[in-house]
């Protein structure tokens, strides 16, 4: 055993929260009440190698692992959850290229989103499919060699801002399965018949892009299918074991960064001639806080590592993701309270966090979902 | 990174497991009843080699580390939390020894531990001094070449079996600084003026001994020190920092029991027409538990990891003490609960966990004095 991190991990920290650091705090504000994405930084972000790491060097990334991906989300959401999401967003999708991807779809479709150039997503919620992703209903139909495809999904990162999408629609609508009867294709945003409204008003993270797309008769080439056909639930099952690990590292930073503002904080304001900090109640907190954090991120950076060693423990990643969601609603509410009445204000960045935060619950599996994978594999048939 | 036990530390599972369930768990619920202390368990596991891995080989130890020794807690405690006790007794204050010890100590009290000869204990607590250690009365003075103490202590773990005690006594009353009044001594328990008086009604754990004890005029010869005059409230802060280790490692073995045992039985109950563990509240249950036990074990193991490569986190020590009582405690609540009427009944071992899962959250440092560590640390303030 060895829970040290590697000379290599720790200057990766160490760069992307000094870039963090530099360049997050005077937009934050600003993207959050304008609901705008600071396009030049993700530009930035792509030039300095910050996007990407897990993708192979023979499509343009540095081949590092999840973990060194995980611990870059950790230091960017520890300076801001809604600029950090934006940035490192724009690969959401490009795992499963990496996973079952031809040598050509990937060379194709790679390389520009760590170059900065261009964007992926991947679109699978649906208005009526969200934890229930078997419920998906936007069709795919095969006519000579082209897909037709047609349907609305929503809630979808990017959706705006994307030059391609992964999207999970039917193909095999009378497979016997239900789960047999998607498949991920992957659809450039400029084809015609595709649109996207932006969803406006979000609670937080909003210098990140949501979106509704819609699917009109949108014609795709056969070659954007990827994988075999009747395999898309599959193919995101096996995702989601990847990405709801940088979800909890994503909550473990924000948990992070919301506890040291308090602990600011704290040590600042007085009340009752002393310093909040000075209260035992105070004390208690802090260290409950810390401790809780301390638990999520062994749990990510284990997860993370068995899985860059080509061990997917999928109930392992499902703890690691609802138990980090938790930490970081709770951490957050806790740091906001200990802020009184200025917590409440927008002149502390608090709010905006304790807004950001309820949301690493809900995507990428509800907290709820994850919990049924977790007791699935304890419990096993009953 | 690695979070992946060693080869060797599996084998120690596998073996410290296989006793656990054919030795201890047998006979757990008759040493509960009758609240003897069994002897032979004792030479039984020492004979095995279980008492005492992070003895050195010089002493008659096997020379491992805390890692070991936690795992070997955490097995002996799934099986049985009370014959769990009375292992983690045996060696309590050994690694004082082992840290300041003299020579000539180690190597005429340590050995007959390890082979399973006799039991030892450390004796802090007092009426008046429980967290607040430094406000310990029992005095030592030096006549001549011996030291005489007089004094009283309470819930002293072995104080009735234990050949010989590490005594926290106060040596220097007059000195300013309260950290700088008290020194260890070890007492040999036949010596004249000794005392024990076993207590009777603990509310778990009855098959382990704790004892109020009581120095009159009890002589012991200065060799008896163990580190250095004065020096005693110091060393026993870096005593606690192993000892917090060893209690989360217990902490984390009653819980993955307990936990075991609400998997066993919901899924063999049946309600309503079909097992209790096809209820979502059910499975849900049982996914947070899991996790928490995951996240105990991690802190667990990373404090033990840092004691093994020489560098003990007190902070992270303090974190996986209290978080994992923490998590013993619910869980065998939880776990007890799940078991419906069966579980108040001593038919199934959960009411025994359950009754001995309290004492983890109070003992070696109750979790209110963990949370002022690790606050202390963040916050610079005490």
């Amino acid at each position: 055993m060895d829970f040290d991190l590697s000379d290599e991990q720790k200057d990766i920290i160490k760069a992307a929260r000094e870039f963090a650091e530099k360049e997050f705090p005077n937009l934050a504000q600003e993207c959050d009440h304008e609901e705008k994405s600071p396009r030049s930084l993700w530009e930035k972000a792509c030039k300095l190698g910050f996007v990407g790491v897990f993708i192979p060097e023979a499509y343009g990334g540095q081949g590092l692992g999840f973990l060194e991906h995980c611990l870059i989300n950790e230091e960017f959401w520890r300076v801001d959850p809604g600029i950090a999401h934006f940035i490192l967003a724009g690969t959401f999708g490009s795992e499963i290229i990496l996973l079952f991807g031809t040598e050509e779809q990937k060379k194709k479709w790679v390389p520009p989103l760590v170059k900065g150039q261009a964007i992926t997503g991947a679109a699978i919620t649906e208005p009526d499919a969200g934890s229930d992703v078997s419920s998906v209903r936007t069709a795919a139909a095969l006519e000579g060699n082209e897909y037709v495809m047609n349907g609305t999904k929503t809630f979808i990162t990017g959706g705006t801002l994307a030059d391609y999408l992964l999207v999970l629609c039917v193909t095999e609508p009378h497979a016997q399965s239900r789960h047999d009867r998607f498949s991920v294709i992957m659809v450039e945003t400029d084809r015609k018949g595709f649109e996207a409204t932006k969803l406006k008003h979000k609670l937080g993270l909003r210098a990140s892009d949501t979106a509704e797309i819609s699917f009109s008769d949108v014609r795709v080439p056969k070659e954007n299918l990827i994988g075999p056909p009747g395999r898309g639930f599959q193919q995101f099952m096996v995702f989601f074991d990847h990405t709801r690990l940088h979800v909890a590292a994503e909550a473990v930073g924000l948990a992070q960064g919301a506890m040291e503002q308090a602990i600011q904080h704290v040590r600042k304001r007085q009340q009752f001639g002393k310093l909040l900090a000075s209260f035992q109640v105070t004390q208690f907190k802090i260290a409950e806080m810390a401790t809780r954090i301390e638990a999520g991120r062994n749990l990510y950076q284990k997860a993370a590592w068995l899985l860059d060693h080509g061990r997917v423990e999928s109930h392992l990643i499902s703890m690691a993701k609802w138990y980090t969601g938790e930490t970081a609603v709770k951490v957050a509410e806790e740091a906001l309270q200990l802020h009184g009445g200025y917590g409440f204000i927008g002149d502390y960045n608090i709010e905006r966090f304790y807004r950001d935060s309820k949301i690493v619950e809900i995507y990428e599996g509800t907290k709820e979902i994850e919990k049924t994978i977790i007791a699935r594999e304890l419990l096993g048939k009953y | 990174m690695d979070f992946e036990l060693g080869n060797r530390q599996k084998q120690i599972r596998l073996a410290a497991r296989e006793f656990a369930e054919g030795e201890l768990a047998p006979i757990g619920k008759e040493c509960e009843a009758k609240g003897e202390f069994p002897k032979d368990i004792i030479r039984k596991a020492a004979q095995l080699g279980f008492v005492g891995v992070f003895i050195k080989k010089d002493y008659g130890g096997l020379g491992l580390g805390s890692l070991e020794d936690a795992i070997i807690h955490e097995e002996f405690w799934r099986a049985d939390p009370g014959l769990g006790q009375v292992f983690s007794q045996t060696t309590f204050g050994a690694k004082e020894l082992v840290l300041f010890g003299t020579e000539e100590q180690k190597k005429k009290y340590l050995s007959p531990l390890v082979k399973g000869e006799c039991v030892m204990g450390f004796s802090i607590t007092e009426p008046e001094a429980g967290s607040d250690a430094a406000a310990v009365i029992t005095r030592a003075e030096k006549v001549g070449e011996d030291y005489v103490i007089n004094g009283n202590k309470v819930m002293i773990s072995n104080g009735t079996e234990a050949k010989f005690l590490l005594v926290y006594c106060l040596t220097d009353p007059d000195q300013t600084q309260k950290s700088k009044r008290h020194s260890i001594l070890l007492v040999e328990t036949d010596r004249p003026g000794y005392k024990a008086d076993k207590i009777l009604g603990k509310m778990g754990l009855h098959a382990s001994d704790t004892a109020n004890i009581y120095f009159n005029n009890v002589k012991v010869p200065r060799e008896n020190l163990v580190g250095v005059e004065g020096n005693g409230f110091l060393q026993l802060m870096k005593f606690l920092d192993h000892s917090r280790v060893a209690v989360a490692a217990d902490a984390l073995g009653l819980a993955q029991g307990a936990m075991e045992q609400a998997i066993n039985y919901v899924k063999k109950r049946k309600q309503f027409g079909k097992t209790i563990a096809s209820f979502q509240v059910t499975q849900f249950k049982i996914a947070e538990m899991a996790t928490l036990v995951e996240t105990a074990r991690n802190l667990t193991y990373k404090a033990a990891w840092a004691l093994d490569r020489g560098n003990p986190d007190t902070q992270v020590s303090a974190m996986a003490k209290w978080w994992a009582s923490n998590v013993a405690v619910r869980i065998a609540d939880e776990a007890l609960q799940l078991h419906g009427g069966y579980g108040y009944l001593d038919d199934y071992p959960i009411e025994r966990f359950y009754r001995a899962a309290k004492l983890l959250e109070i003992y070696e440092g109750t979790k209110e004095i963990q949370k002022d560590v690790i606050s202390r640390r963040i916050l610079g303030i005490s």
